[in-house]
């Protein structure tokens, strides 16, 4: 495959051209490399999976991506345009969302300010309109609202929508913040270890969202995963880390079949 | 039974949007304005508005200001009584070097003057949080109280050291200095009081809002949503000390008439409206007015009862008062730790099952 073209998947799926590339990216912290001189790419509408062993790198990669370590070698492109050292919510302004590890959701506020608080950066209302509620502070309230319960209703958490999220259980949790993360209309979603700690039905739940979220909205995902049984079948292209090393990178079937890939997991034989 | 929200259904985002969802609490909120700007100007006494009422509306505009900073936007704050010396000598400035311009345009503009100052002193929450911010804003409330005894400028230069509100009037009616009525500071207050917390309310349900309560609950996950923490923090800072502000001018100018800063605005102001708050209900408009009327009204009721009921002797009674309002600060703590507001949004929801129990 070719840098502009795209290909299609397995099931029939169209996958465009870069939308990001990481090129020769190395994060150190202190003398511990995290990241060693890893490249790779993710393209528009695809599915793409960050796996390794536990310490492999993978999380901060993530952030790498969405702005919280600044490498100290390497480049980022994205939309074609090499992107500076940024903050954050610089990065989130760009259209790059993303869930966490452990939950950062919002505790003190309910599910439907949750999610709202994902579409900031669409709501300019100057400070005194808000102040008296009055023009354009209200509309973008009304018009950011009806795109939120949107989301709310693919998500299937309407009859949550004013508990605060405090109250709410794991596994609901995990959905409202990947409610929030599509507020922001992404281009590109990262997920964190979105299935961790969830039991079988709340993991096929969390499966069908993604690939509904793919399908629906084309949002480009990448994520990263322990569950083997999820990653192979969810994702189009899985890039493997070790020791802050890319051992490995391509579709679900050949990263399977790499014997370095087999080694990072089950270890080497010794003679 | 009697307090509902079946059948009040709502069809439009608008609607479910607004201050008051349900329409029981919308007609209760009502009624007091109207009671609070109908009845209540005619039949108020000196003693109502001076021991009870106007302190009241103007700590629970400084409260709802002070909530915004440390309920709402995370970032605790011990300055809040030299933000009111700011505000007050704001107005004294503007008051005698401005004699023509209306007074309400002095107070608006001593609560904008108070926001930059409380910007300038909310730079350090951008590194530093909690406890340590607490310590940075403890120095603002110290070096401004200095700073208004040190230089006589702020004072117009009076043997006193004292600032003293000229009579100002709205609409032949005077509202500072000595000749005003009860009526008049009771109504200036109010309306202030009124605005302010429709202001609140609506910063604190929109975009704003959210971004404080982001920052408040988890800023690292407000940062990736692309919230500037720098803008937040700042804004939090601005329109909680332009509330504070106000509620100083108000303080000096209809209420003391005559002030001076250590005397006036010293450290025991910034604990009392903080306790405020925490009694009332940290990120809560109502909580704000609650912490107030506890604070204001609970001394007062304690020494009409003692003094009055028990014939107990005035010292004795001052003693006692302090003691018990310190005690009923810490029951209420350990009941009900989100304070009054809390109290009562429990209450609700219990009252609208009530009398059946699913």
């Amino acid at each position: 495959m070719t840098m502009q073209e795209g290909y299609t998947t397995a099931d029939g799926r169209q996958i465009g051209g870069v939308l990001m590339d990481l090129r020769n990216i190395t994060l150190r912290f202190g003398g511990v490399t995290a990241i060693k001189d890893i490249s790779f790419d993710i393209r528009e509408g695809e599915i793409r999976a960050i796996i390794g062993p536990n310490g492999a790198g993978k999380s901060s990669m993530l952030n790498v991506i969405s702005g919280f370590y600044v490498p100290q070698e390497g480049e980022i492109w994205f939309k074609g345009y090499r992107r500076g050292p940024m903050k954050p919510y610089e990065v989130a302004r760009l259209g790059i969302a993303r869930t966490f590890q452990n939950i950062a959701l919002f505790d003190g506020m309910s599910v439907l300010d949750n999610i709202m608080t994902g579409r900031l950066n669409m709501m300019k209302a100057p400070i005194w309109s808000q102040a008296l509620w009055w023009g354009r502070a209200e509309r973008e309230e009304v018009e950011n609202r009806e795109q939120v319960e949107k989301i709310i209703d693919f998500l299937e958490i309407q009859n949550i929508r004013k508990t605060p999220v405090g109250r709410l259980p794991y596994g609901l949790k995990k959905r409202v913040e990947l409610a929030r993360a599509l507020a922001a209309e992404p281009r590109i979603l990262l997920l964190d270890e979105p299935m961790a700690g969830m039991n079988v039905e709340e993991k096929e739940d969390m499966c069908r969202f993604i690939l509904d979220v793919n399908d629906e909205f084309g949002t480009t995902i990448a994520l990263i995963e322990h569950d083997m049984g999820v990653v192979m079948d969810l994702s189009d292209r899985v890039v493997v880390m070790d020791y802050g090393r890319k051992i490995g990178d391509g579709t679900p079937d050949e990263v399977r079949s790499n014997p370095e890939v087999i080694s990072a997991y089950l270890g080497v034989a010794h003679e | 039974m009697f307090y509902r929200e079946a059948g009040d259904f709502k069809t439009s985002y608008r609607d479910d949007g607004q201050t008051f969802p349900i329409r029981l609490d919308r007609w209760g909120y009502y009624a007091i304005l109207a009671v609070a700007f109908l009845v209540v100007p005619f039949v108020i006494d000196s003693y109502w508005a001076n021991a009870v009422l106007v302190p009241f509306l103007i700590y629970a505009i400084a409260a709802i200001g002070l909530n915004i900073l440390t309920g709402y936007a995370g970032q605790v704050s011990l300055g809040t009584g030299g933000f009111m010396a700011v505000g007050a000598y704001a107005v004294y400035k503007l008051m005698t070097s401005f004699p023509g311009v209306p007074i309400v345009v002095h107070i608006v503009l001593a609560g904008a003057i108070t926001a930059v100052v409380g910007v300038l002193f909310g730079l350090p929450s951008l590194r530093i949080k909690g406890f340590y911010l607490a310590v940075a804003t403890l120095a603002a409330q110290f070096f401004l109280v200095w700073l208004f005894n040190k230089v006589p400028w702020f004072y117009n230069y009076s043997a006193s050291g004292q600032i003293n509100a000229p009579e100002r009037t709205i609409l032949g009616w005077a509202v500072t200095g000595p000749a005003t009525t009860a009526s008049a500071k009771y109504l200036i207050c109010l309306v202030f009081a009124v605005v302010l917390a429709w202001v609140a309310r609506n910063l604190t349900r929109g975009s704003v809002g959210r971004k404080w309560m982001a920052i408040r609950d988890m800023d690292i996950a407000a940062e990736i949503i692309g919230v500037n923490p720098l803008t937040a923090k700042l804004s939090a800072f601005a329109v909680s000390s332009f509330f504070v502000g106000i509620a100083g001018a108000l303080l000096f100018s209809v209420y003391l008439g005559a002030a001076e800063a250590s005397e006036a605005f010293g450290i025991n102001k910034s604990f009392l409206v903080l306790f405020m708050i925490i009694i009332g209900g940290l990120g809560s408009i109502f909580g704000s007015f609650a912490g107030a009327a506890f604070l204001v009204l609970l001394p007062v009721l304690l020494k009409n009862v003692l003094v009055a009921q028990f014939g107990w002797p005035t010292d004795l009674a001052a003693h006692i008062e302090l003691m018990i309002v310190g005690a009923l600060i810490v029951f209420f703590l350990i009941v009900e730790p989100h304070g009054l507001a809390r109290l009562w949004a429990l209450t609700k929801e219990k009252l609208r099952l009530w009398p059946f129990p699913h």
